[in-house]
């Protein structure tokens, strides 16, 4: 009986994994080499006709930047942001309790909420952000529905809701060195700017690659309800991520070959970054 | 040197409580905003204070949109989706951590290949063509069933469940418990904070999920909050966003409130499982 025991404690996990993780997965490469019939009452191999057809298609060119410049633009605004708020955050300044349980609050808010809070302040009407460019820059902006400005708005709320999780992660590092590292640095009269970047910023990068691997897959994959909400991918196409397009060709025009084609190509995407994950991260480059 | 602390110290309070109003400043607006009539919303400078409590959008957000309904799905597909994922976890990282087996390794491998396919995106497609065939779309099965075991929860407690000295085992073992005894009384008990930050996380997850509760489902009854707000901003053709934002309060009230109440418990459960992986 003893021996049987593991196995029986695996099978809850294997069955739901191997019907909807393997199964599905395996029918996405089979799907990916498969193209409907005109009439759409049966499928025919086509090959590699779908991969072709994704990488000749200068739209998914553009659909592969988009993701990158929405992707590296968040993360890389969120984590300077959080790196720098979190040093406010450590010093126990008077009201610290209360400034950390509002400006985490956003973790609490999910991506649909969030766009639907930052679709509101960048309406042109009624939105207290389009009022303050008008009123600051004298500048009238349509955000949502203009070239780049979508792509700005999206970022705006992307970043807002990241935020708190990085900040997180930063204040739980920062107060892990040791007090002796900053105590001889000031010492040897290195001032606070210096320290934050020489000596603080170095210590924390195993916490900055793991944040920089968990908001790149939020922005991958989690993102789809905020660009939903807020611009549906438009105006002409600047906001359509690879997330984005898989939805609008697999539910919306109901190519399901081609989406199959492109949920390869995210599954490349996500083998890479979880192999960096591992291979940095979870082996660790850690410094104490 | 202490006078240049002091200044230091003021500049921080004071950026403090700027960045502090800026990250909460849309919750704020949108709580104030819920309650303008719809001239105060559109009125030009934009108000920030409500005259009065109008509290017609709120009955006009749950007449546009089934909110309660949906807020009820949600908490029933978060509920048992992170029930599910705490059991087969708790039940698969108990394998890894305390059965040596013939096996084991390809066991793990297996699992740990999933973490490169987050089922919810990457396969879309074929599981709604699943869900098709198996005759599940919209139902809660849907909702439910392909989210309840995940590689990360496994583990996450096969990690702590390692923590744990093997001497306690041996004991029990001597005592004559079997090892499903040793695991409800003895390991479950040591593991009360972890599975409760499990299940804070895990909770959060699917009460987040939009995209596959927006391809799953049909009909507005079975439907769930997050897809509600997308309805609401459809229906309201007019765009009164005291409207729209009323029930965008409805739906974020619940998750927000438990949040400030046990914020502390959410923000070490996060930090403990992410430092550990």
């Amino acid at each position: 009986m003893r021996r049987l025991t593991p196995y029986i404690l695996l099978i809850p996990t294997f069955v739901i994994i191997i019907f909807f993780i393997y199964f599905p997965a395996f029918s996405s490469f089979k799907l990916s080499f498969f193209q409907e019939s005109f009439f759409g009452d049966r499928s025919i191999f086509v090959g590699l006709d779908n991969y072709i057809d994704l990488f000749t298609d200068s739209e998914y060119y553009k659909v592969l930047r988009t993701t990158f410049i929405y992707s590296f633009s968040s993360v890389g605004i969120t984590i300077f942001l959080a790196f720098l708020i979190s040093q406010l955050l450590v010093q126990n300044i008077p009201g610290t309790r209360i400034f950390r349980t509002l400006m985490f609050s956003s973790y609490a808010v999910s991506p649909a909420i969030s766009a639907t809070l930052w679709a509101m302040l960048f309406t042109p009407t009624a939105g207290l952000v389009s009022y303050l460019f008008q009123v600051i820059f004298n500048i009238n902006v349509d955000w949502l529905t203009t070239v780049p400005y979508a792509m700005i708005a999206l970022i705006a709320a992307t970043v807002w809701k990241m935020l708190p999780f990085d900040l997180i992660f930063y204040i739980a590092a920062l107060q892990n060195i040791p007090e002796s590292i900053l105590e001889s640095s000031m010492l040897d009269g290195a001032s606070g700017w210096t320290r934050m970047w020489k000596i603080k910023f170095p210590l924390v990068t195993p916490i900055t690659f793991y944040l920089f691997i968990m908001n790149f897959t939020t922005t991958m994959f989690s993102s789809f309800g905020i660009i939903d909400i807020m611009t549906r991918g438009g105006p002409l196409g600047s906001t359509t991520t690879m997330i984005y397009r898989l939805y609008l060709d697999g539910f919306a025009f109901q190519d399901n070959g081609l989406a199959a084609s492109e949920s390869v190509v995210m599954f490349g995407v996500m083998s890479v970054i979880t192999y960096l994950y591992f291979r940095f991260v979870e082996k660790g480059v850690h410094y104490q | 040197m202490r006078r240049k602390n002091k200044v230091y110290f003021i500049i921080s309070e004071i950026l403090l409580i700027v960045i502090t109003f800026v990250m909460f400043a849309p919750i704020l607006l949108a709580f104030l905003m819920s309650f303008m009539k719809p001239a105060e919303v559109f009125s030009f400078p934009p108000k920030v204070i409500p005259s009065s409590f109008y509290w017609e959008n709120y009955r006009e957000a749950l007449k546009l949109v089934p909110l309660g309904r949906m807020l009820l799905n949600s908490a029933i597909v978060a509920i048992f989706i992170t029930l599910g994922k705490l059991i087969t976890g708790v039940l698969a990282g108990y394998a890894f951590a305390n059965f040596n087996f013939k096996g084991k390794k390809v066991a793990f491998s297996t699992l740990f290949i999933t973490l490169f396919l987050p089922a919810e995106t990457v396969m879309i497609v074929p599981l709604f063509l699943l869900m098709k065939s198996l005759g599940w779309v919209n139902t809660y099965l849907a909702l439910i069933i392909p989210f309840t075991a995940s590689a990360t929860n496994t583990f996450l407690m096969r990690q702590h469940f390692r923590t744990i000295p093997q001497e306690l085992s041996d004991a029990a073992r001597i005592d004559g418990a079997t090892s499903m005894q040793y695991l409800i009384k003895v390991l479950l008990p040591l593991s009360k904070a972890m599975i409760g930050g499990a299940a804070m996380i895990n909770f959060v997850y699917a009460w987040n999920m939009y995209l596959w509760p927006l391809v799953i489902t049909m009909e507005d009854k079975m439907k769930t909050a997050q897809i509600g707000v997308k309805m609401l901003i459809d229906a309201e053709a007019a765009n009164n966003w005291g409207t729209i934002m009323a029930g965008t309060m409805i739906v974020l009230a619940p998750t927000l409130l438990v949040f400030f109440l046990i914020q502390n418990l959410f923000v070490k459960s996060l930090v403990s499982s992410g430092l550990k992986g």
